[in-house]
């Protein structure tokens, strides 16, 4: 129970605090990349800072959704960060599937495109519009995923699956392994409001996805929004780095494997991250009317990958 | 594409260094100590044009390229007067634009700047006194600092938002 109680927070504290962190690492990387000296590593620390010292100017026409969404955005990741083996393959909610996380997500976005009709203005609700079409496209997907690799695991549970694949890295060497990967990668790029689907330093309104939706917030709420962001990207790159690749996981929760957990969740998401800046610089974005393609691709990817559970002993 | 990663890797950083303190005018304008605390690690600055000739403009885009990169100071440039501590403005206050920048204004959330960019934005340049302009920016807003030239080249506009910030020294 202590322990239990303990990794929950401990969780929490490494993905809360370390989010903002691999947002700015990922800024700086793609500002190196385009031959751009680019902003430190820590300035979201810096940006978020002074945001939470800003007042908050709310429009008139807003109601209370406009106010709660940051909390419940927050809120739903910090769970998701203690759903999700984050330094070690068991978690404080042992019970926890891709399905709840999944549905965690939904709900955040589901306020998210409340919040940008609220306003009232134009841009917010093009936004809510387009964002929960990419979600209503990409949630199959990350479920089907997910299930290429819970039955191959014989369990729903991330901590489960993440354990049977430590265990047995063979189970790994499967082409459906590689299939589910892809397929989570695409979503992952979607979920998360990355390119090609979503470009997160567009000042032009016109191309917006989730910045559309956001564009009526200021001051803390703001700080808020902006960490739920880098906070789910943070869960999605931790669940690329251990669900597909376990290794290092511990699974026994004790300080020095759990630092060893730590160190080399650093590791694998450092890897990943310089791989999304590479890939974001030679892609560019896709009309809006392709994504819906390159995200039932995904699904075909991952469907393909279901069926490879069962072809390929 | 790879080809194109490769020409990333090979050509390396451009960026030009920082612009010195004696190489640039000094706007004169300080912030107090507690709101350079604030924004001297972090300015979110949104570019209100009303009703320039898009000089100023072209100046201000070079600022987000790679031989400026406004980026490395912790400033950058953002898509709404919500998300915005400084308000970039220029050209002379034309009467259609007055009401848009003062509401802009009204929607930007406190501790605000506002720099005004340019020649017009200062006293409305050449058009000064035309019957369809309502003035400089200073006419409509509270003003803090004036970046000068016609167009002034991006080291100034950097500058002045540097020197505004308290982070040229």
């Amino acid at each position: 129970m202590i322990t239990d109680v303990v990794l929950a927070l401990a969780q929490a504290l490494v993905g809360a605090a370390g989010a903002p962190l691999l947002a700015g690492v990922l800024r700086t990387l793609k500002a190196r990349l385009m031959g751009r000296r680019g902003p430190s590593p820590w300035q979201p620390y810096a940006d978020l800072r002074k945001l939470l010292r800003k007042e908050a100017v709310v429009s008139t026409t807003t109601s209370w959704v406009f106010r709660v969404t940051p909390y419940v955005l927050v809120a739903t990741m910090l769970v998701a960060i203690v759903v999700v083996p984050v330094v070690a393959s068991r978690t404080a909610l042992p019970f926890a599937g891709i399905i709840l996380l999944m549905y965690l997500f939904l709900l955040g976005t589901f306020f998210l495109a409340l919040a940008g009709l609220d306003s009232g203005s134009a841009f917010g609700g093009m936004g809510s519009s387009r964002e929960v079409a990419v979600a209503a496209l990409a949630e199959p997907t990350v479920i089907l995923a997910v299930f290429a690799l819970a039955l191959r695991a014989d369990t729903t549970t991330l901590g489960g699956i993440v354990e049977r694949f430590a265990r047995e890295p063979l189970l790994a060497a499967n082409p459906g392994h590689l299939l589910a990967f892809a397929a989570f990668f695409i979503v992952m790029l979607a979920e998360t409001g990355r390119l090609p689907v979503d470009n997160p330093a567009t000042h032009l309104e016109l191309t917006m996805i989730h910045e559309a939706m956001v564009l009526e917030y200021s001051g803390r709420y703001l700080a808020l929004v902006e960490w739920a962001a880098a906070m789910k990207l943070f869960v999605f790159l931790t669940l690329l780095a251990n669900l597909f690749f376990p290794w290092g996981v511990p699974d026994i929760v004790e300080p020095v494997p759990v630092l060893l957990g730590l160190l080399a969740l650093a590791g694998k998401l450092a890897v990943l991250t310089v791989a999304l800046a590479g890939l974001e610089t030679i892609i560019a974005k896709l009309r809006l009317f392709r994504v819906p393609e390159l995200l039932a691709g995904s699904f075909a990817l991952a469907l393909l990958s279901v069926t490879a559970v069962f072809l390929v002993p | 594409m790879l080809r194109q990663l490769h020409v990333a890797l090979r050509t390396g950083i451009v960026t030009e260094p920082a612009p010195r303190d004696a190489d640039v005018e000094r706007l004169g304008v300080r912030l107090g100590d507690e709101l350079r605390r604030v924004f001297g690690r972090s300015l979110a600055i949104r570019h209100v044009d009303a009703g320039s000739c898009n000089a100023c403009e072209l100046e201000i885009a070079a600022l987000t390229g790679p031989h400026y990169d406004l980026e490395r100071f912790g400033l950058h440039i953002v898509a709404s007067p919500r998300h915005a501590d400084c308000l970039l403005v220029t050209g002379p206050v034309t009467r259609n634009m007055a009401e848009a920048l003062l509401r802009t204004w009204e929607a930007t959330p406190h501790p605000k700047l506002v720099i005004a960019v340019g020649d017009c934005a200062r006293d409305g340049g050449i058009f000064r006194g035309s019957y369809a302009i309502v003035g400089g920016v200073g006419d409509v807003v509270p003003v803090d600092a004036v970046v000068p030239g016609c167009p002034p080249s991006p080291v100034a506009i950097l500058a002045g938002i540097l020197d505004v910030i308290g982070r040229l020294y």
